[in-house]
């Protein structure tokens, strides 16, 4: 929570705010991955934590520390967040042995979001791929609510994993596909499935084969940097400038709120000035993340 | 009346006695060097020193301080609830900070006391200490501070300032609160204009006496990606060993860590100083570091302090001039040399 327009800041930018896990999903086959319902326990701090779609929150356990995640809810949701967590150290490890019931903390919302204004009245292209599709999902889910869909022109999505199996919430991706407002191109690196009936192939082809045309449009991608790294040149042969391609960074972060100093790029911090940068921004700082 | 003169016998026994409205820390000897310590009854403060060895900066930010706790009783309600740690904010002075170390709180201020976020701990007891400086008569061959915006008698962020005159003290209130703090302390006489003059004049001298510089004008002009990608930080870098000796001492190294330790069901969530030198400060859980090389290390550390820093902040440059990692760096890596790198890039 920043500081108000008074220029009070109301709440301690360090203490999370007490929540309760109500619902676990484990999303993918190697059950690495999880999605974890959070509801405030206090409704004020439900109230309080009023998120836009590329946000993140740091998620804590007592005793264990924090993680900076982002919130894959959307804020059409209401009643709670959601958060998707990979298993990697100590935290997150903790965090999949955690049971419905227990209670946890959350610090939030943190960093900037997606360019919603600039997003208006314009195609817009969701690029995907692995685990790095939590806040995306939070957009689509945003951009398809009744009160915001007119907003916005073509969404169309290219989604990738490594097989089917690995892919994140399948259930909404079964409904998205099935719909006629939003164009869902999902694929795989490879699958031995015979009844797979989606696309086959890494993310920046299936994007070079689906992305006819970059006018009026804005491409949102989210990813393993490897993915980033070979999708940017497909984007921009498709015609997108660098202000047009938005990117939602990673990085070690422990306060969330630019002043533990671990998150720069430059003089920016990931935390603070991102997660979300364009590809223009990104191309004024040092190439250090 | 604001302004003291204190024979250095007197001084002594007013700041001991101030004690009654303030918790005081002061200079004192360690082995052959001084640092800043409590003032307890038994303290003996000295005031004889060039500058002390590390800057008073843990007593606004404590190496470790404990930021929240919970006690994870497993039938408790209140069990993964961190609530805030108490604290004591008392009325406190820091008697005989130099200057330059006083500077430093200023520009760790714009990062923990900001539009964006305000730190509550850094800021709550900045808020409740009271500097009272001492200017530096003799100035040491390492000390670059009024080509930082300081001097050895500079008193911008001061709330008072001490002048030593070999056989005594003069104590100028500066603001309200160091008036304050001055009309508090027992005994000395009222400065006449002539002990007043005696003071300015040798601190004229003391000025004089800092030759050397942080060359820093033209870094301003160039682009933060032109610095980064310069071709001397692996030389730069050749013979660092990533001790940390120079962010551990450094005033105005702000960087820090937040770590849960656990005792029994006690929980606290600390908060400790880091240091950009240790590659666990980027390394991340996949196993990526944006920072694994030693030259990207040091690199970051410069180009935080006279780049990033002054271009996000607008305000000089993240260094006050104390020469601390100059003095103290097992290898000599000299900030003033490299600043003249980027400079002249």
């Amino acid at each position: 929570m920043s500081i108000n327009e008074g220029g009070i800041q109301l709440k301690n930018p360090y203490l999370p705010y007490p929540v309760r896990i109500d619902e676990i999903i484990t999303e993918t086959e190697d059950k690495n991955l999880k999605t974890f319902k959070l509801v405030f326990l206090s409704p004020e701090d439900g109230k309080g934590f009023s998120y836009t779609p590329g946000q993140f929150a740091e998620l804590s356990v007592a005793g264990k520390g924090e993680i900076p995640i982002g919130i894959a809810s959307s804020p059409t949701e209401k009643g709670f967040v959601k958060f998707t967590v990979n298993k990697v150290g100590a935290v997150t490890s903790h965090l999949h042995n955690m049971s419905v019931g227990d209670t946890m903390g959350i610090r939030g919302p943190l960093g900037n979001w997606y360019p919603w204004e600039e997003m208006e009245g314009k195609n817009v292209v969701i690029i995907g791929g692995g685990f790095a599709f939590t806040t995306l999902r939070s957009s689509i889910i945003y951009m398809l609510h009744p009160d915001n869909r007119s907003r916005f022109k073509d969404i169309t999505v290219v989604y990738g994993a490594r097989t089917p199996g690995m892919l994140l919430y399948k259930d909404e991706l079964a409904a998205w596909e099935k719909r006629d407002d939003i164009k869902m191109h999902i694929t795989v690196d490879g699958t031995t499935d015979p009844e797979w009936k989606y696309n086959i192939g890494f993310v920046p082809a299936i994007t070079e084969k689906k992305i006819t045309s970059a006018e009026n449009a804005i491409a949102v991608v989210c990813g393993p940097p490897v993915m980033i790294k070979f999708t940017q040149p497909v984007l921009e042969k498709l015609g997108f400038p660098p202000e047009k391609i938005i990117l939602s960074l990673e990085m070690r972060m422990k306060c969330g709120i630019g002043k533990c100093g671990r998150c720069n790029i430059g003089e920016k911090y990931v935390c603070k000035d991102g997660p979300v940068f364009s590809l223009a921004q990104l191309k004024e700082l040092p190439p250090e993340y | 009346m604001t302004d003291k003169v204190f024979s250095k016998k007197d001084w002594v026994e007013a700041i001991k006695g101030i004690r009654a409205s303030y918790r005081v820390f002061a200079p004192a000897r360690e082995g052959d060097f001084h640092n800043f310590r409590p003032l307890e009854d038994e303290t003996i403060p000295n005031f004889d020193f060039f500058n002390t060895r590390l800057s008073p900066k843990s007593v606004l930010y404590p190496q470790s301080e404990r930021m929240f706790e919970c006690f994870n009783d497993p039938d408790s309600p209140e069990k993964g609830i961190l609530k805030e740690a108490a604290k004591d904010y008392t009325q406190q002075a820091i008697v005989g900070i130099r200057p330059c170390d006083a500077q430093a709180f200023h520009i760790v201020k714009r990062n923990f006391d900001n539009p964006e976020y305000i730190d509550p701990w850094w800021v709550q007891r900045f808020e409740s200490t009271v500097l009272v400086g001492l200017g530096c008569n003799a100035p040491c061959p390492t000390c670059f501070c009024s080509s930082v915006g300081g001097g050895p008698f500079n008193e911008e962020c001061l709330d008072v300032i001490i002048h030593d005159l070999g056989d005594k003290y003069v104590a100028r209130g500066l603001t309200e609160k160091g008036k304050e703090f001055v009309s508090k302390t027992q005994g000395g006489n009222p400065a006449d204009e002539k002990v007043i003059k005696e003071a300015r004049a040798l601190a004229a001298a003391a000025l004089e006496k800092v030759t050397a510089r942080l060359p820093s004008e033209r870094l301003g002009a160039k682009a933060a990606t032109e610095l980064f990608n310069a071709p001397f930080w692996e030389e730069v870098a050749f013979s660092c060993i990533n001790c940390g000796t120079c962010t551990f001492l450094c005033p105005t190294c702000w960087c820090f860590d937040i770590q849960d330790e656990v005792c029994g069901k006690q929980v606290d969530r600390i908060k400790n100083w880091d240091t950009c030198m240790s590659p666990l400060f980027t390394l991340e859980g996949s196993g990526h570091n944006p920072r694994e090389k030693k030259f990207q290390r040091v690199r970051q550390r410069f180009m935080h302090k006279l780049k990033y820093y002054p271009d996000k902040f607008k305000n000089g440059v993240q260094c006050s001039g104390c020469g601390r990692c100059v003095r103290y760096c097992p290898v000599n890596i000299d900030i003033r040399q490299v600043a003249g790198l980027m400079n002249e890039y």
